[in-house]
């Protein structure tokens, strides 16, 4: 309930409206999950712009994995990261006693969410793509029937970049790609496709 | 309230809009022209509903349809990082300029851009400190900042025009009948083109523009305006002059924006309206027709 009421009055006025999100290809965005939505990562807002572009009704069922040092690091953001985002907290460095850093992932995709994964692993360098995490295509081959929708936003990076704190309005678009299933290769193989696949969105201009 | 003279446009217009509707979804059902009276729909609902029943709304309506026009401007030029902060003080001066356009302080509303801004936007990018780069951004910034802040917020001024002496209409009924002639002289000039246009204007810039389709444009306009002149104080002669200067000016905002485009290299300026590209290819002719119109009207009655 916080969490639709937040995105009903802040979080999707101010993307859709104060800065304005021109979506390519939202057929191929599924409504229902549980589906993997892999995106490349410059700026605090793509996870506000990707959390927006589903319809307010389902955004419950919408969870982006967050990293656990950076969300969690004190008691009111940890609140704030989880109950009203909703994030699945991420260890980056995780500790042997912990278990396996993608169990909390899994358990929401059991569930049917929808979740969304920046396989960048950060934020880096504004507007410029870095190499990409193998975690997704761990749950690929768990989940060999969820689909992966390859995903480029463009302009959030502009928009708020990181390390700043002043929000300048720009339109972001995002570029929205086919489902990409894992099929019989590797993790290297499918991580590399996925990773095209993302570059190619970038270079197709809406 | 609306007066009588503006109820009775606005409702020929809806008239019109529902013959073209019908004539559209029963006769040339195509995508594109469906998407095209359908946003039709969507602007003169907006427009109706947001400038035309209340001032105070109206100075809120065209000043969001400012920061919307400049967004999509900022959007598409080149920046640098550091050019973020300058162009937020650019989105920020928009509230002056029509707060200055509410309350009808004139000095201030005619120099807030071209005096102020113009002089200390520069001493922002000098704060920031980088100099590569320093004459292409605070020229694109400002250009912007004229066009689509300055420029049409002429509208918003001219909507708070009260009656002349002996008249019953004033602002409102001034700015139905420039948008209404604006907007005409644009879809002329797209059916007198489309039919008999072959001598192209600016082949290079916009290659559906033809003497044919401005001449015939030109002409009905013209005679539109006189037959509209109701809306305004004009006698029929000024009418006239008022019709040309829209046609002419109409023309000229729309190769202007086109110009930009090509320099960009996209076609539309986006795509809030479907059929008909971003807000920007929709007021690109009442750019230039805005303030020439304004200064027209103001030099001859107030």
């Amino acid at each position: 309930m916080l969490k639709k009421v937040f995105f009903a009055l802040f979080v999707r006025p101010l993307v859709l409206i104060i800065s304005g999100v021109h979506v390519v290809g939202k057929e191929k965005l599924p409504l229902d999950g549980p589906c993997i939505i892999a995106a490349n990562h410059n700026s605090h807002l793509d996870t506000m712009v990707l959390m927006s572009i589903f319809p307010l009704s389902n955004i419950n069922q919408v969870k982006p994995v967050a990293a656990a040092d950076y969300f969690m690091k004190n008691k009111w953001f940890a609140w704030f990261s989880q109950n009203v985002i909703g994030i699945i907290p991420l260890n980056r460095r995780p500790t042997k006693e912990e278990g396996h850093p993608l169990l909390g992932v899994k358990k929401a995709l059991q569930n049917g969410d929808i979740v969304i994964i920046f396989p960048e692993g950060s934020r880096g360098v504004p507007e410029e793509m870095g190499t990409f995490k193998t975690g997704i295509a761990h749950l690929a081959k768990e989940f060999p029937s969820t689909p992966v929708i390859p995903i480029y936003i463009h302009g959030a990076g502009k928009a708020l970049p990181k390390g700043e704190a002043l929000f300048v309005p720009f339109i972001i678009d995002v570029n929205i790609g086919e489902a990409l299933y894992y099929d019989d290769e590797n993790n290297k193989i499918f991580t590399q496709r996925l990773e095209k696949s993302i570059k190619l969105l970038e270079n197709t201009k809406a | 309230m609306v007066s009588f003279e503006a109820g009775m446009v606005l409702g020929f217009i809806l008239v019109a809009l529902v013959v073209a509707t019908v004539l559209i979804y029963i006769k040339f059902p195509t995508r594109e022209l469906k998407e095209r009276i359908n946003s039709w729909w969507i602007i003169i609902g907006f427009f109706t509903v947001g400038a035309m029943l209340n001032t105070t709304t109206a100075m809120f309506f065209f000043a969001f349809l400012s920061y919307l026009a400049l967004k999509e401007y900022f959007t598409l030029i080149p920046s640098r990082q550091t050019d973020r902060r300058v162009m937020f003080y650019a989105y920020l001066s928009i509230i002056p300029q029509y707060y200055f356009a509410g309350i009808g302080w004139y000095g201030m509303f005619i120099i807030w851009i071209p005096v102020f801004l113009f002089l200390l936007l520069p001493f922002k990018q000098v704060l920031i400190g980088e100099t590569k780069g320093f004459l292409e951004n605070t020229s694109r910034v400002q250009w912007g900042l004229m066009m689509f802040v300055f420029g049409l917020s002429h509208l918003a001024y001219m909507i708070t025009l009260p009656p002349v002496e002996g008249e019953s209409v004033g602002g409102t009924e001034l700015v139905l009948y420039l948008v209404l002639l604006t907007e005409l002289n644009d879809i002329l000039q797209y059916l007198w083109g489309k039919s008999i246009g072959k001598r192209k204007i600016v082949p290079k810039v916009s290659p559906n523009k033809t003497v044919e389709g401005f001449v015939g444009a030109f002409v009905c306009i013209g005679i539109l305006a006189v037959l509209c002149s109701f809306l305004t104080p004009f006698t029929w002669f000024q009418a006239l002059v008022a019709g040309m200067i829209i046609s002419g000016g109409g023309f000229i905002g729309d190769v202007v924006i086109s110009m930009i485009k090509r320099d960009i290299g996209v076609k539309d300026s986006g795509n809030m309206l479907p059929g008909h590209g971003g807000i920007l290819d929709r007021v690109d002719s009442l750019i230039y027709t805005t303030p020439l119109f304004f200064h027209y009207v103001y030099y001859l009655y107030y």
